[in-house]
């Protein structure tokens, strides 16, 4: 085997994974993941309210 | 999960100090740069000195603006990121202190070895080796303090944003020591264990990942955070960041080569840095779209909010030269573009127009948080800053285009007999107003800075005064 097939079994298989990722972010299965994470900035205001509350009580 | 959470409190201390020295170290680097932008339009300005010439300074511009500015930014945003969207203290205040410390050490030693001429000579690797060294161990502690707040996360999923301040977290550490493995000789005088071509080609595999990892994954992780929380919604599709954060880090460790397009490096080298720069056009604008789409149904926000301007106009310069740096990637256009203005333009577009600007819009946001208040003290100064600094960099970038482009046709120009047309000095008379209208658009840029310093100033002072007011109301 040359260099050339392997160069050519490695473009597949990295197209492999690419096609991979893709079907396994988009498949139904991760809705419902996928909304969560993606709800994550807006899920801690109470910690942020507590850690200013006790810096600001140091004062 | 409320349980795991009911004592907890974020470290915001060492996110306030970043944030702080974010500011300071934009307007001292872009100072540089303002310098050095003079010294090439009135030559004058090195005051024929050794320690203030164009030589010494321009590193000290181009890593202060890198490590200092936005390694300050990237370092209050990731402590800060990372603690909300895992809902975890970060992994030890101490480590956190020292890399604070650290960091500023190495940005103190910046200012000094470079003028002093103590330099390496590798392009945002100039730093001789026990600086080298500082700033592997300040890493170190970044990575454990990161990845060990992400460990003790009370959350289930990890945040897109923590992946890219991930991958920029690592591929910078492994990429920083692989380029400055070096041979030290004596104090602050090392060669570098690479010969020749290597040398080059691990340069620039560093130096345009200084690029794709600092100055992109790092802020696109800055991104992914600030623009839904500025616009209230959540990122437009979650799915679309997974595919463009792996494609991302998958492509750009391989664009380096195009640096050396047209030297030494092998040819089909020099063809797969292009092909891979070409390949990052994809990722670069799912990044993009993704950021910009996270406000469709929210654009009305963009009349009244300055500091949501701020970052929906940095995808755009952001969107503008990932478009551009792939175009001058092609052999046939980084012909006309190599070492000329053209490259420094498009440095500028990303720096200035990217990579500052979300910078600056993430500050805005970010600062009278930590402080606890709602806004900055002054919504309107936050609007005149976003005037300056896009027409500061439009100015810039305009400027270094036509002299680029300028500079390329001259310098290949051939009369029928195979001779030069012009000589080099006629290319460098012909380039003297993009000179002056660069070093003027970077006075804009940096006027802007000032303000923003002011109203930085004028918040935090703000902030005792509420605090004060807010005494006997809850006493």
């Amino acid at each position: 085997m040359d260099t050339h097939t392997l160069e050519g079994i490695n473009t597949l298989m990295v197209m492999a994974v690419f096609i991979g990722i893709c079907w396994w972010a988009y498949s139904a299965s991760r809705r419902k993941d996928n909304d969560e994470a993606a709800h994550l900035p807006f899920d801690d205001e109470d910690i942020d309210r507590r850690t200013l509350h006790k810096t600001e009580n140091k004062k | 999960m409320s349980t795991d959470t009911a004592h907890l409190t974020y470290n915001y201390k060492v996110v306030r100090q970043f944030a702080i020295m974010t500011v300071v170290w934009g307007i001292i680097g872009m100072s540089f740069g303002v310098l050095i932008a003079s010294q090439l339009y009135w030559p004058a300005m090195d005051l024929n000195l050794p320690w203030t010439h164009f030589g010494r300074l321009r590193p000290v511009h181009t890593n202060l603006v890198i490590f200092a500015f936005g390694g300050s930014a990237l370092f209050a945003t990731s402590y800060y990121v990372v603690q909300r969207t895992c809902q975890a203290r970060l992994f030890s205040d101490k480590l956190a202190a020292f890399t604070f410390w650290g960091w500023q050490a190495v940005a103190v030693s910046i200012i000094i070895s470079f003028p002093l001429g103590y330099t390496t000579t590798k392009e945002y690797a100039e730093l001789e080796w026990p600086i080298d060294i500082l700033v592997a161990v300040v890493w170190i502690a970044y990575t454990l303090v990161f990845f060990g707040t992400i460990r003790k996360r009370a959350t289930k999923h990890i945040y897109v944003a923590n992946w890219f301040y991930g991958a920029f977290i690592i591929a910078i550490l492994i990429l920083y020591v692989i380029n400055n493995l070096e041979l030290p000789v004596y104090w602050m005088k090392s060669y570098s264990i690479y010969a020749g071509v290597t040398d080059a080609m691990v340069q620039w595999w560093w130096g345009h990942n200084a690029v794709g990892f600092l100055l992109t994954a790092g802020f696109l992780g800055m991104m992914y955070y600030f623009v839904p929380k500025q616009a209230e919604r959540p990122v437009y599709s979650y799915r679309l960041s997974i595919v463009h954060f792996w494609a991302l880090i998958a492509t750009y460790v391989w664009a380096g080569a195009h640096h050396l397009e047209y030297s030494a490096l092998p040819d089909w080298a020099q063809s797969a840095g292009m092909i891979m720069s070409l390949i990052l056009l994809a990722p670069s604008w799912g990044g993009m779209i993704n950021g910009m789409m996270t406000l469709s149904g929210a654009w009305h926000k963009l009349r009244t909010d300055p500091i949501l301007r701020f970052l929906v106009v940095s995808l755009s310069f952001y969107g503008m030269s990932t478009f551009e740096g792939p175009m001058m990637a092609i052999k046939t256009v980084n012909a006309l573009s190599h070492d000329t203005d053209w490259t420094i333009g498009h440095v500028h577009s990303g720096a200035l127009g990217w990579v500052a600007m979300i910078s600056i819009g993430a500050m805005y946001h970010l600062i009278p948080r930590l402080f606890g208040l709602r806004e900055m003290f002054s919504t309107r100064l936050i609007n005149v800053h976003f005037w300056l600094a896009t027409i500061g960099t439009v100015l810039y970038i305009t400027a270094m285009w036509v002299n680029g482009i300028t500079q390329g046709l001259m310098w290949r120009a051939v009369n029928n007999d195979g001779t030069l047309t012009y000589s080099f000095v006629e290319a460098m008379q012909a380039s003297k107003p993009g000179y002056l209208v660069r070093f003027i658009g970077g006075c804009i840029f940096l006027s802007g800075m000032l303000l923003m310093a002011f109203n930085v100033w004028m918040t935090v002072r703000q902030r005792k005064a509420t605090a004060l007011d807010n005494v006997p109301q809850t006493a």
